[in-house]
């Protein structure tokens, strides 16, 4: 063992590409599942929040744009970056979840494996969801998902790192920007991930990360105009009637999540769909 | 020009009756509810009495529809689901002429338009939808999908039996049974399909039909034995129904209002535009929550578009929604009338610049001539609120950049038009466009496989295609 003083890592938010603080000037300790001291996080605020909407719909055009090949290339470009930092997240897990090494490698790996699945969906979207419509008459008309545009992820508090990865690639992989609330007790695996997000060509403000109290952001996500859609996975359960109703203000869509979700399981397509809208064009057939 | 003579259509044939009574449980009954007397907008005659439903009776039917959930409808092969759905296209279309006839009566809306797409596109929908029935698993939402139970529908007053055909067919053919209210000023056709749904042998209780007024429809989405809520109509009620929902399980799909931007750029045909533009906003007196209700037109073309769309606009005929040569027929309600009067009075308050047809207005009854604003900004409440009527806001642009920024400036999403000649910015446009429906060098097409519904603010949730299924499935 070497004697040497270890660098210890200030924890920030990501908005828009960049590490800053809160700008609120707050920070609150995060512990390991003991109790033990792990880190200060920054206690993102109201107006961090607004910074983060601003930053995903400044990036929205951008990324929806891109083309899926690109989409897809970008996010498989994240789980080489997630490989490469590996031991890292597994001792991250390990102290954030309180579980045994091996344990935490399986968490891992599922997680790295998990982004690879959805980088793999970018470019199958649009066929499996999308159709040319039989329509009754002279015309072709054909449907195709699109992105919802700026999403409001509420991160599951328990799953630090497996479950934060499951909610948030099927936001980007369709070409929605994301905004997300962390764990509020385990946001340290959060902030790597952010750190892996920003030097993998993920365009900055694609996926905007901000740690501290859900149930104080969360009702400005949810009334937020600027918002499209709300994924309450990690609302306080005394928050999320009162988020929902928030919600409805500007008819965003909610997904509300099985409480029990099992991030271990391979998913299906729910997640895709719930932030895709369809878009039917048509067109006049004829000579 | 000559003279039209009129055509007009019997009366008769609508076979009206003096009263109506609710749906339930396979029977006629009457419901506990204050009566409502419907009336034909076009004459503010009274066409007959309607029996509603009191909020016991809002309990009855959704007891009467899951008991037919849990017995019959949710066991029952889908092969055999499918059968009963498709009697019930086969006598929408036997019944067409008395339906468009009846839906013109107390809609207003001209019979060219409930003969010609109302009726036959309401039976389209069943015909499409039973086919599904026992394909579900196809659908790609797993191999064996389940439906959700009861669903609580509510639907508008612009299109009364098509409505009533996109939230009943696809409800039935996942599986769920349904209890619907129909709106307070059109219930008619609804319980005349109730009719038919009787005689074409429906297990008793697997649809219901419930008259009555905002406070019925406020019951049934609230009531807790209700799985599935689906609601077309005004945003604002739609933000309302999401409220009462929030921290329930129910599915909810909304299909709420529009401002629709309908882009003619200098390249286009025009005349074939023009004539767009006009189906695009008088169709059915612009009742239509896709209706193209901003026009958008590049800078260069304005005048000359403008022109030539005042004159179509002076040969359409307004009046008697049973004459065959109507083009626009009647405002539904004095109520609505009213908040047309109030929106183009902003207008001309706001400096817009008003111009009206001249074309003669029926005596009485509920009429608003075509009326066209032009040197419209984007600020205007004309541009920015739903009118839902005969009114035409005329907005410029110079650039397909700026054509998109002003097209999307809405909280709405739900349509939008393009017309021009070149394919490459067909394209370009349609997939900028933040809207469930882009017709480009068309306008106001629709088809029970083509998937209808908004962003934003226009709703959540699709109806029509393979991807309108996902609704009323358990997915």
């Amino acid at each position: 063992m070497s004697d040497r003083v270890t660098v210890a890592k200030t924890y920030k938010l990501y908005i828009g590409g960049a590490f800053p603080r809160s700008e609120s000037g707050r920070s609150y300790p995060v512990t390991d599942s003991k109790g033990t001291f792990l880190a200060n996080a920054a206690q993102g605020s109201r107006k961090d929040a607004r910074d983060a909407v601003a930053a995903a719909r400044k990036a929205f055009d951008k990324w929806s744009g891109a083309t899926a090949y690109n989409r897809g290339q970008v996010l498989y470009r994240v789980a080489e970056v997630l490989e490469g930092r590996r031991e890292q997240f597994i001792s991250e897990v390990a102290a954030s979840e309180g579980v045994q090494l091996k344990k935490a490698q399986s968490i891992v790996d599922t997680a790295i494996d998990r982004w690879v699945w959805y980088a793999g969906w970018t470019d199958k979207i649009a066929a499996v969801l999308g159709s040319a419509n039989p329509v009754a008459g002279p015309y072709f008309s054909f449907s195709t998902p699109e992105p919802t545009g700026v999403v409001a992820v509420l991160a599951p508090q328990q799953s630090s790192l497996l479950g934060l990865v499951s909610v948030i690639a099927p936001v980007i992989a369709s070409g929605n920007t994301a905004v997300v609330i962390t764990s509020q007790d385990r946001p340290l695996p959060a902030i790597t991930l952010s750190e892996v997000l920003a030097t993998s060509d993920v365009p900055g403000g694609v996926v905007n990360i901000i740690t501290g109290r859900t149930a104080e952001i969360a009702p400005w996500l949810a009334s937020h105009a600027d918002v499209n859609a709300l994924d309450l996975t990690g609302a306080p359960e005394s928050l999320r009637e009162d988020l929902e109703r928030s919600a409805a203000g500007t008819v965003k869509r909610v997904l509300r999540n099985k409480v029990s979700e099992d991030f271990a399981v391979t998913p299906d397509m729910s997640r895709l769909r719930a932030y895709l809208e369809t878009k039917t064009v048509w067109h006049p057939m004829g000579v | 020009m000559w003279e039209y003579a009129p055509a007009p259509e019997s009366r008769d044939i609508a076979n009206l009756k003096p009263n109506y009574r609710m749906f339930v449980d396979g029977k006629f009954v009457e419901g506990t509810g204050e009566p409502l007397k419907t009336i034909n907008p076009a004459t503010e005659e009274v066409l007959a009495e309607v029996s509603t439903a009191s909020q016991s009776d809002v309990d009855t039917a959704v007891k009467a529809a899951r008991k037919a959930y849990d017995r019959v409808w949710s066991k029952m092969p889908g092969s055999e689901r499918a059968k009963y759905i498709y009697r019930i296209a086969r006598q929408i279309q036997e019944r067409g002429r008395e339906l468009a006839v009846l839906e013109s009566l107390d809609n207003g809306k001209p019979i060219k338009e409930s003969r010609d797409v109302d009726v036959p596109t309401a039976a389209a929908h069943f015909f499409y939808h039973a086919g599904w029935a026992d394909k579900l698993g196809y659908a790609g939402y797993g191999p064996a999908p389940l439906p959700l139970g009861v669903a609580g529908q509510v639907i508008p007053w612009n299109f009364p039996l098509l409505m009533a055909a996109w939230k009943i067919a696809p409800a039935l053919a996942c599986g769920n049974t349904v209890v619907l209210k129909p709106a307070e000023t059109t219930p008619l056709t609804a319980l005349v399909l109730a009719d038919i749904i009787q005689q074409c042998d429906l297990p008793p209780g697997v649809v219901n039909i419930i008259p009555g007024a905002g406070d019925v429809g406020a019951s049934l989405v609230e009531h807790p034995d209700v799985n599935k809520v689906a609601f077309t109509g005004s945003t604002d009620v739609g933000k309302i129904i999401q409220r009462q929902l929030a921290g329930t399980n129910k599915k909810l799909t909304l299909e709420l209002g529009g401002k629709a931007a309908n882009i003619v750029f200098d390249d286009a045909p025009l005349d074939q535009a023009v004539e767009g533009i006009v189906n695009g906003i008088f169709f059915n007196q612009g009742h239509v929550c896709c209706a193209g209700s901003r026009l958008l037109v590049q800078e260069s073309v304005a005048d000359e578009v403008l022109e030539k769309l005042q004159a179509r606009i002076n040969t359409l005929r307004v009046g008697d929604p049973l004459d065959k040569n109507t083009d626009v027929g009647a405002i539904n309600s004095r109520e609505q009338l009213t908040k047309i009067k109030e929106l183009t009075e902003s207008g001309e308050a706001e400096g817009a610049q008003r111009w009206t047809s001249s074309c003669p207005l029926p005596d009485k009854g509920f009429f608003f001539a075509p009326t066209v604003f032009s040197n419209v900004s984007q600020a205007m409440r004309i541009a920015r609120e739903e009118i839902f009527g005969p009114v035409l806001s005329v907005l410029t642009f110079r650039t397909p950049e700026e054509a998109v920024a002003k097209a999307n400036n809405t909280p709405y999403g739900l349509s939008a038009g393009v017309w021009t000649e070149k394919g490459s910015r067909i394209l370009w446009m349609a997939q900028r466009m933040r809207a469930g429906v882009v017709w480009s060098n068309t306008f106001n097409r629709f088809d029970p496989t083509a998937p209808f519904g908004g962003y934003q603010e226009s709703g959540f949730g699709r109806e029509g295609g393979r991807t309108g299924l996902e609704a009323y499935l358990d997915v």
